[in-house]
């Protein structure tokens, strides 16, 4: 009988430990989770006196660079916990309209400024002037001051193409929007899903606004007889093409290259026609509780500091005096495609839901 | 009392019908009180997290997008627009298709296991456990490695068979089901009675004869118990469409698309209405089956034992077995090599970059995972077996008991979109008395623990039956208040089902990401969560490097229960062994 | 026994499951320190009955009173009982002297105590040196024998045993019951002993109780039960009976077994001709050393003998009776010096004292 007892007494403690570790503030380099009580110790690398504030950002900038980004942010900002959510711009943006009430984001930080007119026109952003907006572009920033929304950089269209691929299956080097239809590539394509990727509407909103609304549908309804898969990332659609599972894949230019760059047997398109591109930017989400801790955010993240990390993926930025990333070609913005971003934003809903009906059968689950 | 006591008594009984409705009601005194209470405690507690927020998604589904009552209408819209109402035929579709290969693939293998005396069959049933470790949308994410356009398989062969899509998902569901699948079988062939096998034998039946009159039919409770498990996981799985469903829509990933992607909740909560319905039903047949099938297996019935066969079946079936296992060991081993690959498929020089998980905050999100399968076992089998002591072992209050018995085996039947979807719609309702669990650890717990509540309630209730109903009595009589006798006796007694219990909740809490996929915040990924989250975002090496972790945590959680197990057994030898 | 107050009182019991009946109208008293056996076979309600008694069950209707006190509506835990089942019911992963010590332990007796109360006991139960073992090291009997220790640990005033031999061999069973016995005299607890085996009833009680389909058919001592057993039920069951259709006759001690009348004892108050069961235990049943004038001497043919031992089962057709055989128990000398075979024909003595008259057909199972 003792024995039994002394096991199972050694089992609610093994079990005790067990919750107890697990709830001990976890090793990581990254944005921790909350821990569970206010009470808990510190964490290891903050300063014994001053307790961070927590912050919760909801971002569609790609992994990768926010790791980066992050990193940064936690030497610059050591008194901010940071909690980011990083979604596709479709879901961030349909998640933000559906907590409008009961907003669980501090700041949007690097979300297409399609979206961010849509969240000026509902009235959930708060106007702020981060320090050092004055340097940004106009064109890169909301109209309004003090700002809505101020964006930091942007990314264009680009078809990564698998030459690999295209060698075994003889496929030719697609130049053009035009070039997708051609039947040779049939199942060979793949693009982002426009409701859930800003890479997928930007494309979209290019096409229609290049083409015409009659014309441009025509051309995306082509488009869908070759398309693969509509994928939920904007940056799948290109990591696809570099594991040679599809041929082309309708995506930005950075992950193209970053791929390439890892041994990917990758080429970069920017069409003919002219690369559609989108703004990311940055706001402020009303009714936070911590204003000055998201406010302190937003500086930094149009700091300079900042800004030169962002630098390092984009080529186009939303100030002037960063050379473009190694192995983007010098004249990006030539090739750009004129955008008209209110008119993306106004008929954002419209295009999708005419979008949706179209094709979404294809679409990613 | 048995019937033909009754039958002769049914004559002289003159009892006055009246007295058969009276009944002299004991006092219940403080003890009987408690029990009550606690079994109220229960009762509200799966009403609360189970009961309520399904009827939410019944009230939603009647409900427009801004949430006015619109009668059926969401369901008359679903049902217009075919290129939406397509899901349910399809989820049918492959689900059956599924269930059909899943049950004949096992059946075989199973037969292998129990029935013959080919060599290795320990470490073959071992090996093909193995898919039970994994998330499952691991193996359509190594399907695609291996079979997708430009996996290993379709650049040597030439062959492709098209995995996107019906395939791909009937595939990866076979994968996920099978070792299910193959644990109701091997109880099935093992409790056969021998001494029919050797009836028909005696009368000089040949083996195919036997395997059709005798084998077959006194399996097929448990081959209709089976093919449930392999239509349910079919149908309420998420993972694997996800992965590689293409343009092929089931009602698993539509609700998630709908909800998710478009946040539009009354579609989603219609489609969940329209995937309970196939679910429940299934349920339904398999619990009125499952109470025949108590009936068939009597005291006096001798298990059956393998057999040798001839060389030949024997070296078949062996061959078989072999086939599967490797074949589950070669999915496995692409998931290696896939986390392990610099660039997959183009340059496998070994690196461990994928094992950084920067997008994903590091290893923060195993960490979660572990606190959440280490916390969901504990609290979910404290719950487990305390509700089905009280249940199986209290004597008052027959009414309540049943009420918690019914809502303890209803879960089985609940897909977990389905309830993630139904939490979202209890908890995050700032008027919700339980908002505040709302993005907590805690919801993910609840949810977990309540989504895979039935298996270790009927294993709980099972291993409670296996112990001497006296006990309590005794107890009672040596003055003994019950909690005194259950942690005295029962629980050391049920310790080896308490830690499969525990075993099952961690596994699976450790794996799963239908209910969770609704409920995580920023903060509060889960590692399986962030296999789905890194896929979406192309890095399949990672999602494959962070699998690879969650099997080797479920594989090290199965030793360590192992050992504990092991242990126990040799604390309690002096007890069980003469 | 009379001079002992009743201890237990069981007044109108009834207990349905649905629509079975499983005890009716059930009551009776059980004194002080008796050992009373509840005898029935399977499915009778002595079981139930015993489960009522310890509030396992609750009744329909009824009361229950322990000296004195009305307990029929106590939780089992408030009252006053030890019990004893056919499994033994010992907590496996408990020592012998665990499991004794388990009540005394809620009772919060102090350790020394304890430790000398389970000592006592072990060696009541003849089984001093058992104490650390576990009762899968223990055989059946000495399992028992700790699971009554555990049941008079707390010195209860109540003692009910339920079937506790059954799941014994032969052999350990005679041995035990007769140590059960020694115990019940030895501690002086009152005692309800359930059993289906007749001879145990017989060796154990001060007073058997047979309950036959939730009815109880006859309360008394073992030889009541034995020699005059009330109703062809008690007959039958209690002993090996021969059971003989008949008629009353027109005189009270007169009866008609097909064309043979014969006198008894037992006298009937009935019609002629009014039907009636005779019967008669097979060693009351005479073929030797039998006094000429005699009455109730009958010719009668054997046709089987049974080599039982100690005796032979003899089975004989008596002359005049057609519709019956009768079975008698002769010892094997006598056998041997009247030499008895198949087929001999020999005079029979029904003693009139020994036959009893039922006023009933009997539903006879042998």
């Amino acid at each position: 009988m003792n024995s039994n007892r002394k096991l199972v007494a050694m089992m609610l403690c093994l079990a005790l430990i067990a919750i107890v570790v697990a709830c001990a503030p976890a090793p990581t380099t990254a944005p921790t989770a909350a821990a569970p009580k206010p009470t808990e110790a510190p964490k290891p690398t903050a300063p014994p006196a001053a307790a961070k504030q927590t912050l919760v950002v909801y971002t569609a900038k790609e992994p990768d660079e926010i790791k980066d980004y992050l990193e940064i942010a936690k030497k610059e900002l050591p008194d901010l916990e940071l909690e980011v959510l990083r979604l596709s711009t479709g879901d961030l943006t349909a998640r933000l309209l559906a907590e409008k009430n009961n907003p669980r984001a501090d700041v949007i930080w690097g979300t297409a400024a399609t979206s961010m007119i849509i969240f000026e026109n509902q009235g959930m952003l708060e106007p702020y002037a981060p320090k050092g907006v004055e340097s940004i572009l106009p064109t890169f920033k909301s109209p309004k001051s003090p700002p809505t929304w101020v964006g930091v950089d942007a990314y264009e269209t680009a078809f990564c193409f698998n030459t690999d691929v295209a060698k075994k299956q003889n496929l030719p080097k697609p130049t053009s929007w035009a070039d997708l239809t051609k039947p040779v590539y049939k199942g060979q394509i793949v693009m982002p899903n426009p409701a859930s990727s800003g890479t997928g509407y930007m494309f979209v909103s290019s096409v229609l606004q290049g083409l015409g609304k009659d014309k441009g549908w025509a051309f995306l309804d082509e488009l869908d007889k070759n398309m693969a898969q509509y994928t939920k990332s904007g940056s799948k659609p290109c990591k696809l093409a570099g594991t040679g599972e599809f041929a082309v894949g309708i995506s930005f230019g950075f992950v193209g290259l970053g791929l390439k760059k890892g041994g990917a047997p990758l080429e970069l398109i920017w069409p003919t026609e002219g690369a559609g591109f989108e703004v990311e930017a940055n706001a402020l989400v009303k009714g936070t509780k911590k204003v000055d801790a998201a406010k302190k955010f937003l500086d930094w993240a149009i700091g300079d500091s900042a800004m030169k990390a962002y630098a390092k993926y984009f080529a186009i930025m939303a100030k002037g005096g960063f050379p473009p990333p190694e192995g983007y070609p010098t004249d990006i913005a030539a090739k750009l495609f004129k955008m008209d971003h209110q008119w993306s934003s106004d008929n954002r809903d419209a295009v999708l839901k005419e979008w949706t009906t179209r094709y979404s059968a294809k679409a990613e689950k | 009392m048995n019937g033909s006591a009754t039958s002769v008594l049914a004559a002289p009984s003159v009892v006055d019908s009246r007295l058969s409705r009276q009944r002299v009601h004991q006092r219940l005194g403080v003890e009987g009180l408690l029990i009550r209470l606690l079994i109220t405690l229960f009762a509200v507690w799966l009403g609360a997290f189970l009961v309520l927020p399904l009827l939410q998604v019944l009230l939603r589904s009647l409900q427009s997008k801004t949430g006015e009552f619109v009668g059926l209408a969401n369901y008359v819209a679903y049902f217009a627009t075919p290129a939406i109402s397509r899901a349910l035929g399809n989820s049918l579709y492959v689900s059956i298709v599924s269930m059909v290969v899943t049950v004949g693939l096992a059946l075989v293998y199973a037969y292998a296991l129990v029935r013959t005396t080919m060599p290795g069959r320990g470490i073959l049933r071992t090996l093909a456990m193995l898919p039970i470790f994994a998330p499952s949308l691991m193996q359509a994410l190594a399907f695609i490695y291996i079979f997708g356009n430009n996996g290993i398989f379709t650049r040597l062969t030439g062959i492709n068979i098209r995995l996107y899509g019906s395939t791909g998902i009937i595939m990866s569901e076979v994968f996920y089901a099978f070792p299910h699948v193959l644990i109701v079988l091997i109880t099935a062939f093992s409790l056969a009675d021998a001494r029919l096998y050797e009836a028909a034998q005696a009368l000089g039946a040949s083996s195919r004869r036997i395997f059709f009159t005798v084998t077959l039919p006194s399996i097929r409770y448990g081959l209709i118990s089976a093919a449930f498990v392999a239509f349910t996981l079919a149908i309420t799985d998420f993972g694997a469409p996800k992965v590689v469903g293409g343009d092929y829509d089931v009602l698993a990933t539509d609700i998630y698309n709908k909800v998710i992607g478009q946040q539009d909740f009354g579609m989603g909560a219609t489609i969940s209405v329209l995937l309970l319905i196939p679910a429940v039903l299934a349920f339904i047949i398999d619990r009125i089956v499952q109470r025949r099938q108590v009936a068939q297996v009597t005291a006096s019935s001798t298990p059956l034992g393998p057999k040798r066969h001839g060389r030949v079946t024997q070296a078949v079936f062996f061959a078989y077995c072999l086939l599967i296992v490797g074949f589950i060991l070669s999915v496995y081993g692409v998931v290696l090599v896939g986390a392990f690959a610099k660039n997959w498929p183009y340059d496998f020089s070994f690196t461990l970059k994928h094992f950084d998980f920067y997008s994903m905050g590091g290893y923060k999100v195993l960490w979660n995972s572990l606190q959440m399968a280490t916390i969901t076992a504990l609290i979910g089998t404290i719950l487990v077996f305390c509700s089905a002591y009280l249940v199986e072992k209290t004597k008052v209050w027959a009414q309540g008991r049943s009420v918690v018995y019914l809502l303890s085996i209803m879960p089985l039947a609940i897909p977990g979109t389905v309830l993630g979807l139904a939490y979202i719609f209890s908890f995050n309702d700032p008027r919700s008395p339980i908002n505040f669990l709302y993005g907590t650890m805690g919801i993910l717990v609840l949810s977990t623990i309540v989504h895979y509540y039935t298996v270790p309630y009927l294993t709980a209730t099972t291993a409670l039956k296996q112990i001497d109903p006296e006990f309590e009595a005794i107890g009672a009589s040596l003055d003994a208040p019950f909690y005194r006798t259950f942690w005295r006796v029962t629980v050391p007694m049920a310790l080896p089902a308490i830690i499969s219990i525990a075993m099952y909740f961690f596994l699976n809490a450790m794996v799963t990401i239908s209910a969770a996929v609704f409920l995580f915040v920023p903060g509060k990924e889960l590692a399986a969560l962030a296999v789905m989250l890194l896929d979406d975002s192309g890095e399949s090496a990672q999602a494959m490097a962070m699998s690879s972790l969650i099997i080797s945590i479920g594989l090290g959680a199965r030793v360590v229960f192992y050992l504990l197990t092991r242990g126990i057994e040799r604390r309690s030898q002096a007890w069980t062994r003469r | 026994m009379s001079s002992k107050e009743s201890y237990l009182r069981i007044v109108h019991i009834t207990k349905t499951f649905g629509t079975f009946v499983a005890l009716n109208d059930v009551s009776l008293t059980v004194n002080e320190g008796e050992l009373v056996c509840i005898l029935g076979p399977s499915g009778c309600g002595k079981t139930t009955l015993l489960r009522i008694i310890a509030g396992l069950e609750e009744q329909n209707v009824g009361e229950i009173y322990q000296s004195g006190k009305d307990i029929s509506r106590l939780p089992p835990r408030q009252r006053d009982f030890g019990i004893v089942f056919q499994s033994y019911a010992l907590f496996p992963n408990l020592t012998a002297a665990e499991n004794i010590a388990y009540g005394l332990e809620n009772r919060r007796v102090p350790k020394e105590k304890i430790r000398a109360r389970v000592a006592e006991l072990l060696t009541l139960v003849g089984l001093p040196n058992s104490g650390p073992k576990f009762p899968s090291q223990l055989s059946g009997g000495e399992q028992q024998r700790i699971a009554l220790a555990r049941a008079l640990a707390v010195s209860p005033g109540l003692l009910l045993l339920d079937e506790p031999l059954s799941a014994l061999d032969a052999r350990v069973r005679v041995a035990l019951r007769l140590e059960i016995k020694r115990l019940q005299r030895h501690v002086g607890v009152t005692t309800i002993f359930v059993t289906h085996d007749q001879e145990e009833a017989l060796v154990l009680a001060d007073r058997i109780v047979v309950l036959n389909r939730g009815r109880i058919e006859q309360v008394g001592t073992p030889e009541e039960i034995y020699r005059s057993p009330a109703t062809t039920f008690v007959a039958d069951f209690v002993g090996l009976m021969n059971f003989l259709p008949g008629r009353a006759g027109d005189r009270p001690d007169r009866v008609y077994c097909d064309r043979l009348e014969l006198r008894c004892a037992d006298l009937h108050r009935l019609a002629p001709d009014t039907p009636v069961t005779l019967a008669i235990r097979p060693e009351d049943v005479r073929v030797s050393h039998i006094d000429p004038s005699a009455p109730n001497l009958v010719r009668g043919r054997v046709r089987e003998t049974e080599f039982l031992g100690s005796f032979y089962r003899v089975t004989l057709t008596l002359d005049g009776v057609e519709t019956a055989r009768l079975i008698a128990e002769v010892s094997t000398n006598e056998i041997r010096d009247q030499s008895i075979c198949p087929g001999m024909t020999l005079p029979v003595s029904l003693p009139p004292d020994l036959l009893r008259v039922y006023p009933e057909f009997a539903r006879v199972s042998q």
